[in-house]
């Protein structure tokens, strides 16, 4: 593949509204993850800025949660760095300050919401009150004493995002935290994370759902393990020519593969001319 | 290692068991009721004179054994579910310490684990009026020291099992030889000497050999210590060997 231009494949960090050009929470250079004989990414280099919203979308199957495991550093990674808060991910001092709520959620069924968040919360040093506090903040304060497998699923899911909140992450790493939820829980949640952010902190959310992207600072299309963009909402419906979110990313998706027929080893070449865009 | 957070994950442990009312109460009277069956099971023996009853000798050994059993199930059921609920990957993503999460669960079960001995070891003496030489605390402290290695091989094990179903497997593969070659079926002397050699590795063997050394002399003997030292140090090894199970980084 010859390059045209000086300019990387895509720009790392666009100099664009959302903030971006700022300080950088999390980096990642040359990720390349594999598992058995297949590639769950493949040399993945993106920045995270620095108390904003990152959304992480593509689908099932992309590796998104590969990838958001690796920044939370569990997940073996077979070449590359990612350095998370100025340290290798998965560092010990790191633990303090970088929350990880996974897909299903991973609390104590058999304890009582304010049990659950107590103990992931005594954990990180933080007590009662603070327990408290995180359970008014996700809106299950009358819940308190219930049992967290008594719980509805988009409950359930909220005592696992407080078991995260409690720790006061500077990072907050969330893996699908709106499946399954009604629209007004769905509204409220991002509201919240809109306000966790303009506290300061930094969050990762994956997302299948395009219309979620809106409510992200900045995008990571991930297709295939690979990551076809890193760009602005914004930039995403200017690119894809649409108000639909969904729709522009198909479109940057057909562009990727157009550009790149076949066994496209490097995903990084997708859609940053405007000569690219070949499917409508 | 950090007392605080062991502590929590101890106090967070007793607490789901106390959500669990029934497995409560199965813990702490199934040993009492299985003493009882063993009592009657042993009711119409005729004794000659001066002989001391069988149930003096097997009952004792059920003190030690019970909790050795019972914890082992708990606890390698309760491991296995922190394991596949995302709850072990969560913590571990944490400050917590390897040693603060497996020490705590080794201090609830404890807990639990004494209040099971009292119970079992006060049922044997004052209703089954068993009659040894030696004092009941060093029963009550054996049985809580089988109930600990119970923990320290749940641990262990559960991290080979990947459903509830393996876990329990592991019990007769684990347990099981270990209740045969103890020396309750057959004096470990008596034993031939493949059978010998492989109870002597085996620690349930020292605990019953400690309660046989209980029985037989009123003051503690150095075998007696001998043998809480050998339990204590399997004990110690499982926990290490567990805390290799825990990885923070997965594939």
């Amino acid at each position: 593949m010859s390059h045209r231009a000086a300019a990387p494949p895509f720009a790392p960090v666009p100099a664009d509204p959302s903030g971006a050009s700022g300080p950088v929470s999390v980096s990642v250079d040359g990720l390349r993850v594999r598992r058995g004989k297949s590639t769950v990414l493949a040399n993945i280099t993106a920045s995270i800025p620095d108390g904003r919203i990152t959304g992480l979308l593509g689908p099932s199957g992309s590796g998104k949660t590969t990838l958001m495991r690796a920044l939370v550093g569990v997940q073996k990674i077979t070449a590359g760095t990612v350095t998370v808060l100025g340290r290798p991910a998965g560092d010990p001092r790191n633990r303090h300050d970088v929350g990880y709520v996974t897909q299903a959620p991973s609390v104590y069924r058999d304890l009582s919401v304010l049990d659950n968040v107590r103990y992931f919360g005594a954990v990180h040093g933080a007590g009662r009150e603070d327990a408290q506090a995180v359970l008014a903040a996700v809106g299950l304060a009358e819940l308190a004493k219930r049992k967290a497998a008594d719980l509805s699923g988009g409950q359930f899911s909220r005592v696992s995002l407080a078991c995260a909140l409690v720790g006061k992450p500077k990072l907050l790493v969330l893996d699908e935290p709106t499946v399954g939820l009604d629209p007004v829980l769905r509204a409220d949640l991002w509201q919240q994370f809109r306000d966790m952010a303009s506290e300061g902190t930094t969050l990762v959310i994956s997302s299948h759902v395009m219309e979620e992207a809106g409510h992200c600072d900045t995008l990571l299309l991930l297709r295939d393990g690979m990551l076809l963009e890193q760009l602005t909402p914004a930039q995403l419906r200017e690119r894809g020519e649409t108000d639909d979110l969904e729709l522009a990313f198909l479109r940057m998706i057909r562009a990727a593969e157009a550009e790149s027929p076949g066994n496209g080893t490097q995903a990084n070449g997708a859609g940053a001319g405007p000569g690219g865009r070949a499917a409508s | 290692m950090n007392g605080t957070m062991m502590w929590a994950t101890s106090v967070r442990v007793l607490r789901q068991l106390k959500g669990d009312p029934r497995s409560i109460a199965m813990i702490l009277v199934v040993p009492a009721v299985l003493l009882a069956l063993v009592y009657w099971l042993y009711q119409n023996e005729t004794l000659a004179p001066g002989q001391p009853r069988t149930f003096d000798r097997v009952g004792l050994m059920m003190l030690g054994i019970f909790p050795f059993v019972v914890m082992f199930l708990v606890t390698s059921i309760t491991m296995l579910r922190e394991r596949t609920s995302g709850t072990l990957e969560r913590l571990l993503t944490t400050p917590i310490h390897k040693a603060d999460l497996l020490f705590g669960y080794a201090v609830a079960f404890s807990i639990m684990a004494a209040a099971q001995a009292l119970v079992a070891t006060g049922t044997a003496y004052w209703v089954f009026g068993l009659e040894i030489a030696g004092n009941a605390g060093w029963v009550v402290l054996i049985s809580v020291l089988t109930a600990v290695l119970g923990v320290a091989l749940g641990l262990l094990c559960s991290a080979f099992a990947t459903t509830e179903f393996q876990a329990v497997q592991f019990m007769p593969v684990v347990v099981i030889p270990q209740i045969l070659l103890c020396g309750l079926f057959v004096s470990r002397d008596q034993m031939n000497g493949v059978l010998e050699a492989v109870s002597n590795v085996l620690p349930l063997s020292y605990a019953v050999d400690g309660l046989q050394e209980v029985a037989a002399h009123a003051d503690p003997t150095s075998a007696l210590v001998a043998d809480l030292v050998v339990v204590a140090a399997f004990v110690v090894a499982g926990l290490l060997f567990s805390s290799l199970t825990l990885r923070r980084q997965t594939a």
